[in-house]
């Protein structure tokens, strides 16, 4: 079992019995389904919504090359400097070299999962320079020195009264419970960042191939003053952000808002198209955009999974999962947890040190039936399982699948199997609760339904 | 019509009462019913654990003898999704790939077969108590299961059916993962029980047996008073 697998079964095992957690969780995700589902309603039609957008996607990764030069030779026409980056190290150097140019010392950030991924903020802690997040739930994870818990959600683990305790003693402020209040006190503290700051640091939710511009899309207004103020502007993305047309947003903004926060749309959308222009007062000087591969066109070159690239982000299938819902983000180590996470991760950083995170995983396909993009999520957890047992099987776990077909197979072994359970409950009543209990990983929780006296084909065969 | 009825190994094991009970209501309505001895599991348990090969094993003998039947009804919508979704995806360019495809169009989950294949609702029964449906994910997500278990139920005499609000949530079996993740299993699991248990409900009723095996688990340890039942069995109550 990798190490991975290993911390996964521990925090899973303290979580799922935390009852504080549970409530907290499984009470915030319902209110959200009540919300998405009134602004669902809102559109004529959900599920061909969702269609025109997952063909939209579709044509996008599929002609990932056409698009994505024309979003580059457009968007460096307008005096942008475009950086592309094979791997996570390649696009952590570029984005230090850009900062130590511009002989930065404090960065402000919003909220980037691509940052998460190459591990930005600590590179470039450990190079000197001070990192704020200016997202508000980014900056509290921040404060508590932890990662996102939610890919949109980031603090949504936390109560008010934790992030006063927090606020209180990162911050100094007075302890309050009153939202606006706490949301005040964060403000106070990154206003002044973004003055001082010399690099500003955005992620991206789509890059528009036809007119070259990206668009971010943001409820607290933190991503503009990230744009806005510094001097040098850095956005980075992943090479599958790409949408056509610059009508695609009329669909894909209120279906992120809708499907990922049950909002109509996200507070603020904008696009943003170039540095500062000649004759304009305001905006960054430099912006420099960098597109990160890591190992996304090989999820590109897998024509079964291909469609995990439609991903926007938008957290849905993650609300949905029973199994985010019990287990929480941190649990899962990575940086895109839940469903889409469980995907794409063991393709982003290697199956068999992350396979277990498809098989943690009841198949119920509510993350799938979520989707705003149609993400075949579900099947895609199956395909890595069986892809895993392809690459090295257990040849334990082989023989034992051998050993099933056989029995199931051979009705005298069957039947002689069910008299040999029937024998021994007895026997492992008594050993039920005790190390010995051969079927343990159930009855710890569980009762086991006895094995019937007559079974059905029994009774079936007697009838007759 | 010829029904061949498929119970699954746990159902046959376990719970043979619900077999019965199809048995039963099917002969009920008039119809032929056979049950091949030979075959006992549909593959699935290896299938979802990426063994394919060794799911073919199992898949193999239940296609060769269920591929001529003019219906065939099965007792789990896990297992019919087995045969009707995924038997298609296990022999996809294979030789046995039209017999697979053949068989998944000629599947029925009980309950949908009752309701769309038949258009029988009302069975006559009788169930004098309050109950709340649990939709299993296969048959719902996969099979497109909604409507009918519940059409149904408003048929049976004296039955009060109240909805939950996690009726779509899963209940954690999954099948292998509710022995390799017992922990989340048995989290979900009581979520879903606390969910149905606040509607008042004196039984959690669903057409899927290894869902109730779980759940029933679950509430039988925790000495909750709600009890599970298959719908099966409600439907041929008098
Ligand atoms: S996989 Fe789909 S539901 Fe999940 S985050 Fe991506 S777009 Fe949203």
């Amino acid at each position: 079992m990798s190490n991975a697998a290993q911390q996964f079964l521990e925090a899973a095992g303290t979580i799922t019995r935390n009852l504080r957690h549970r409530g907290l969780i499984q009470t915030a995700l319902r209110k959200y389904e009540v919300a998405r589902d009134r602004k669902k309603s809102a559109f004529n039609d959900w599920s061909s919504a969702r269609q025109s957008a997952a063909e939209t996607k579709w044509d996008a990764i599929n002609h990932l090359d056409t698009y994505l030069t024309e979003f580059t030779s457009k968007i460096e026409a307008r005096g942008t400097k475009v950086h592309w980056c094979p791997t996570g190290p390649e696009a952590r150097d570029t984005i230090r070299g850009i900062i130590r140019d511009a002989k930065a010392k404090c960065v402000v950030k919003s909220k980037a999962m691509t940052a998460e991924e190459i591990h930005l903020n600590e590179a470039l802690e450990k190079d000197g320079f001070e990192v704020v997040e200016s997202d508000l739930g980014e900056y509290i994870v921040q404060l508590r020195k932890e990662p996102p818990y939610h890919i949109v959600f980031p603090a949504m683990h936390l109560t008010r009264d934790e992030i006063s305790d927090l606020f209180e003693r990162e911050l100094g402020s007075a302890p309050t419970r009153e939202p606006e209040e706490l949301t005040m006190i964060a403000r106070r503290a990154l206003r002044r960042k973004y003055i001082q700051a010399d690099v500003g640091i955005t992620g991206a939710n789509f890059a528009i191939a036809e007119t070259g511009m990206v668009s971010i899309t943001e409820n607290e207004g933190n991503a503009r003053l990230t744009a806005a103020l510094p001097r040098v502007m850095i956005t980075l993305l992943g090479i599958e952000k790409v949408l056509p047309k610059m009508e695609d947003l009329a669909l894909f903004l209120p279906l992120l808002a809708t499907a990922g926060a049950g909002q109509t749309v996200t507070g603020y959308n904008t696009l943003y198209g170039g540095p500062r222009q000649p004759g304009e007062s305001d905006g960054p000087v430099e912006w420099h955009v960098v597109l990160l591969d890591n190992r996304r066109t090989e999820l590109l070159a897998d024509p079964e999974q291909r469609d995990a690239l439609h991903c926007i982000r938008c957290g849905a299938c993650l609300n949905v999962c029973p199994i985010f819902r019990n287990v929480g983000g941190h649990t899962y180590g990575t940086t895109y947890s839940g469903p889409v996470g469980s995907v794409i991760t063991p393709h982003l950083r290697g199956l068999q040190d992350w396979k277990h995170l498809s098989n943690a995983s009841s198949l119920c396909g509510a993350c799938t039936e979520a989707c705003p993009v149609k993400i075949d999520l579900h099947h895609h957890l199956l395909q890595n399982r069986r892809n895993a047992v392809g690459e090295t099987p257990s040849w334990i776990e082989r023989l034992a699948w051998r050993a099933h077909a056989f029995a199931v197979n051979t009705p005298a072994l069957y039947q002689f199997g069910q008299e040999v359970a029937r024998i021994v409950e007895p026997l492992r009543q008594r050993l039920q609760g005790t190390p010995l209990d051969p079927v343990k990983t159930w009855t710890s929780t569980r009762d086991l339904p006895p094995v019937a006296p007559e079974s059905f084909k029994e009774w079936w065969r007697n009838r007759r | 019509m010829n029904v061949t009825l498929f119970i699954p190994c746990f159902v046959d094991t376990c719970f043979p009462q619900v077999g019965m009970h199809m048995v039963r209501i099917l002969e009920r309505l008039g119809h032929r019913v056979t049950c091949p001895e030979a075959i006992a599991c549909c593959g699935q348990p290896a299938f979802n654990s990426g063994y394919w090969d060794e799911a073919r094993q199992v898949a193999g003998k239940t296609l060769h003898h269920l591929r001529d039947a003019e219906a065939v009804v099965i007792a789990s919508g896990s297992c019919g999704a087995m045969l009707k979704v995924f038997y298609p995806q296990l022999y996809a360019g294979r030789p046995e790939e039209a017999a697979a495809q053949r068989l998944s169009e000629h599947t029925w989950e009980f309950s949908d077969f009752l309701v769309s294949k038949l258009g029988v609702t009302d069975l006559g029964a009788r169930f004098p108590a309050k109950v709340t449906f649990h939709d299993g994910c296969h048959g719902l997500r996969e099979l497109g299961i909604k409507s009918g278990p519940r059409k149904l139920l408003e048929k049976v005499r004296d039955l009060e059916l109240v909805e939950m609000s996690d009726a779509e949530t899963c209940c954690g079996f999954g099948g292998t993962f509710a022995a390799k993740f017992p922990m989340i299993s048995t989290a979900m699991g009581e979520v879903k029980c606390a969910s149905a248990a606040d509607t008042g409900a004196e039984y959690m009723v669903s057409n899927d047996s290894s869902c109730l095996m779980h759940l029933q688990g679950l509430l039988s340890r925790q000495g909750k008073p709600l009890k599970t039942l298959h719908l099966a069995q409600i439907l041929d109550s008098q």
